[in-house]
């Protein structure tokens, strides 16, 4: 799985962590500095992710994280001027350097984003679409993965039989759940959430977060929110962000009862962000 | 009171605009198939054109049309299409991309007798083929390629953003993207420039006076051998238009029944061009169903 991230087998020895990898993280972040241009997103954040747990970052508009979240899984690659410096280490990979394949990295870092996004296609070609892609093409394997994937999503039991309508004819919630079904269905190790229940009813957002707990048995999921109820009621772990700072970084329950920083106990209680 | 007023003034002024664009539809429409129709049967579609006698028909003059359409679209949408991908997500923006966008705005508004010219030089005199259908079909190429291009890159780019990371995010390529979410999402609009690209086609007479020639050897529509002198299908061969005869039997005709064979030609043009479209928008909608699931 390592050497299927890089791009050559050379140079694996140049992108090794300076710092002894702890198992029980899955991602192990040191001095991240993310810059747009000449403007600092991000400066200099440490932090390692657990494994199996869900880590919430949280922090007013503009604080970093979604840029962080975003670098994970290399999605700033697309923004002109983008770049990071520092390591993300990854299954003893630097995420950051040059020689990660990016399109391999993708499929075992998948992310789920604000507004529900699913292919102008069939439910079913919805999931289907990256799986073709990676060359299965059996009918039968497709068909179970699908399935799969829709019940992991709880949505199997609303669109089981309309499989192939449109997915576009979902409501904004279920549309949330397919594009975390077709995340599933590439069975990643991480999900990266960005924002993934703000667009959506407290309803769909209640199903959602239920979906979140229950997803963390088998993946890493780090997700962003602006919801302090949200992060308290579904995270293991809080990252509170400021101005590209991470300010506190520790169980979900400390940072909401007792936070370290005062920053973070202004910002939980709402008096600024 | 008063913003009521002018949003009254305003709804009225664009309601006379769209009568007096519609009017002028209808009119034109209505005066080409009232003066034509009635000199369209099946005997003036079928019958090969004369020169000097009364009663030619068409034949030729309608199979070359559809005939250099075709080629045309074959060279000019893969062209176009690929150009219009390579301008929307390959392109860095810089000097060299602007550059390149101002010289293809610059093509796009030639006057198709200046392409005619050139075509002249290029197709017909150096390569040295003389008048033909492949020299009339790629100084078309030339003229219709910029408004493909500029089709298919602003139909790329009004796709969201969210479905080209949604895709990428999954681990997909970026060619892969393009092929299977960007491209079928931006189909209809693409389609619809080809429309109106191949209407022009379909319509032009300038560009192929100097290309395509005015003359049309004997044809024997048995003949199926591409290389034959006689054969419809040879590429080699000069062949002229359906717009271009209704410019020649109206400036240099010498037969007696001008009038019949130019009235009829423009309707049957006009009906064409009509047909083609609402055929190209219908298989367009049945794809588009297809790749979208809607119903």
């Amino acid at each position: 799985m390592v050497t299927t991230l890089l791009e050559k087998e050379i140079g694996e020895q140049t992108i090794q962590s300076t710092v002894p990898l702890q198992m029980e993280h899955i991602l192990n972040v040191h001095d991240l500095e993310i810059f747009y241009g000449e403007k600092r997103a991000v400066n200099g954040i440490s932090m390692d992710i657990e494994k199996n747990a869900v880590t919430a970052l949280i922090g007013p508009s503009g604080c970093g994280k979604s840029t962080f979240l975003r670098s994970i899984n290399r999605m700033n690659d697309l923004i002109p001027g983008a770049r990071a410096q520092g390591e993300i280490m990854y299954e003893d990979l630097n995420i950051l350097s040059e020689q990660i394949n990016v399109v391999a990295l993708r499929k075992e870092i998948g992310m789920v984003f604000q507004k529900p996004n699913p292919f102008p296609k069939s439910i079913y070609g919805n999931i289907t679409h990256a799986l073709k892609f990676s060359g299965i093409k059996k009918k039968s394997q497709l068909d179970e993965i699908v399935e799969e994937s829709l019940q992991k999503a709880a949505l199997w039991d609303e669109v089981k039989d309309r499989l192939h309508k449109s997915a576009l004819s979902l409501s904004g919630g279920q549309q949330q759940r397919l594009c975390i079904a077709r995340t599933i269905a590439m069975k990643p190790t991480v999900m990266l959430l960005d924002e993934p229940s703000s667009a959506l009813d407290p309803i769909s957002n209640a199903k959602v977060e239920d979906l979140i707990v229950e997803l963390k048995k088998d993946y890493s999921i780090i997700i962003v929110t602006h919801n302090m109820q949200q992060a308290s009621r579904i995270s293991d772990k809080t990252a509170f962000f400021l101005s590209g700072d991470l300010v506190e970084y520790d169980a979900t329950e400390k940072i909401f009862t007792n936070p370290s920083v005062k920053k973070t106990e202004e910002y939980i209680s709402g008096r600024f962000g | 009171m008063k913003s009521k007023t002018a949003d009254r003034i305003a709804t009225g002024v664009f309601v006379a605009i769209a009568i007096i664009i519609v009017s002028i539809l209808v009119g034109l429409f209505s005066y080409i198939l009232v003066n034509g129709f009635k000199y369209i049967s099946w005997d003036f579609l079928t019958t090969p054109s004369s020169n000097i006698r009364a009663g030619g028909g068409i034949r030729d003059q309608l199979f070359n049309s559809f005939y250099i359409l075709l080629l045309t679209m074959i060279i000019a949408v893969p062209l176009g299409v690929g150009g219009g991908i390579y301008m929307a997500e390959y392109a860095k923006p810089g000097k060299l991309t602007d550059t390149i966008r101002s010289c293809i705005e610059v093509l796009a508004s030639l006057p198709s007798i200046v392409i005619g010219m050139f075509g002249l030089l290029v197709f017909v005199n150096v390569t040295g083929w003389g008048y033909t259908i492949l020299g009339g079909a790629l100084a078309l190429t030339v003229f219709n390629l910029p408004v493909i291009v500029r089709v298919s890159e602003d139909s790329i780019r009004t796709v969201p953003r969210d479905l080209k990371e949604a895709s990428l995010a999954l681990g997909i390529t970026h060619w892969h993207t393009i092929k299977t979410v960007l491209l079928p999402s931006a189909f209809p609009s693409i389609l619809t420039g080809i429309i109106l690209a191949a209407g022009r086609v379909f319509g032009e007479a300038a560009a192929l006076l100097f290309t395509a020639g005015l003359s049309t050897p004997r044809l024997d529509y048995a003949n199926w051998n591409p290389f034959s002198e006689q054969s419809p299908l040879n590429i080699f061969r000069p062949a002229e238009t359906l717009a271009v005869h209704i410019w020649s039997v109206n400036t240099q005709g010498l037969i007696p029944d001008v009038e019949a064979v130019s009235n009829g030609s423009a309707a049957v043009l006009v009906i064409s061009v009509l047909l083609f479209n609402l055929l190209a928008r219908w298989i367009g909608s049945i794809i588009t169903k297809k790749i979208t699931a809607t119903k």
